[in-house]
């Protein structure tokens, strides 16, 4: 096994561990910081996949972003003294029958088909053609997601603001 | 000996994890962290086709637009979260049901 294929596995199974570690711990803020491995191990991935303008704009956003958001608000919504009502669960019965329905049936469609792959593609940076794509073909989506994004940051500080007249 | 199917058999896993963490928590954040596992899952499946299926980059550019909306859920839940707290002093999914009736 070569070199590479080793940092491949080992990157795989701290993607999924991490995964794991987030769905099934206890405390809510494990899951958090087990969240952070599960991010950079996708922003990895996409290196092996040679995205590495998503790869970055994996770790800014998610881990810069979205986990500072969800760190932020697990340590304002958790009672640091009452401990017991956070660890209460769901049926984990039902939540593995789920969960596993869902694996068995995407492992049952991947196994159907051999995905071979039909196009052979050499490294080559993406974040010019992004760029270009971003401003011709994709216009239109761009747009709309960025009066999306718009509306949603209005929309949390909207939501999220304390009513003066109420306190 | 990383291909294709390396790609999905990951993503298909991380996919059923998050899927069970949104069944399995009864904390909103908790749910909320399911549903991110959920969205990086079908993100790096887009990014797989498009390295090995498709000559264009265009599941790159699907990845980065659903990285946008996923950032924007997670704002617009984090909010609310905050805002159920203020007013009922627990985030317990199975305890807001007010409007079921």
């Amino acid at each position: 096994m070569e070199a590479n294929q080793i940092l491949f596995i080992a990157i795989a199974l701290l993607t999924i561990l991490s995964a794991a570690v987030v769905a099934f711990s206890n405390k809510i803020i494990h899951s958090a910081f087990a969240l952070l491995a599960t991010f950079t191990g996708f922003a990895m991935l996409y290196i092996y996949l040679s995205a590495d303008f998503l790869a970055v704009t994996q770790i800014i956003v998610y881990v810069g972003g979205i986990l500072i958001l969800i760190i932020f608000g697990v340590l304002m919504t958790h009672r640091i003294y009452s401990t017991a009502k956070k660890t209460a669960h769901n049926s984990i019965l039902i939540s593995l029958l789920g969960g596993l329905l869902a694996l068995g049936l995407f492992l049952f469609i991947i196994s159907m088909y051999p995905w071979a792959p039909t196009v052979v593609k050499d490294f080559s940076p993406t974040t010019a053609v992004i760029g270009t794509e971003i401003l011709s073909g994709y216009l239109l989506p761009f747009e709309i997601i960025s009066v999306l994004l718009l509306g949603a940051l209005i929309g949390a500080i909207y939501i999220a603001r304390q009513e003066d007249k109420e306190k | 000996m990383i291909q294709l199917n390396s790609f999905l058999i990951i993503s298909a896993i991380v996919f059923s994890l998050g899927l069970f963490t949104v069944i399995y928590k009864k904390n909103a954040v908790g749910i909320l962290m399911g549903v991110e596992l959920i969205l990086n899952s079908v993100n790096l499946n887009f990014v797989a086709f498009s390295k090995y299926v498709d000559a264009h980059i265009n599941g790159q550019l699907v990845a980065i637009f659903i990285i946008v909306l996923a950032a924007s859920e997670a704002a617009i839940a984090l909010a609310i979260i905050l805002n159920i707290y203020r007013d009922r002093e627990t985030i317990d999914v199975t305890q807001l049901d007010e409007m079921k009736h």
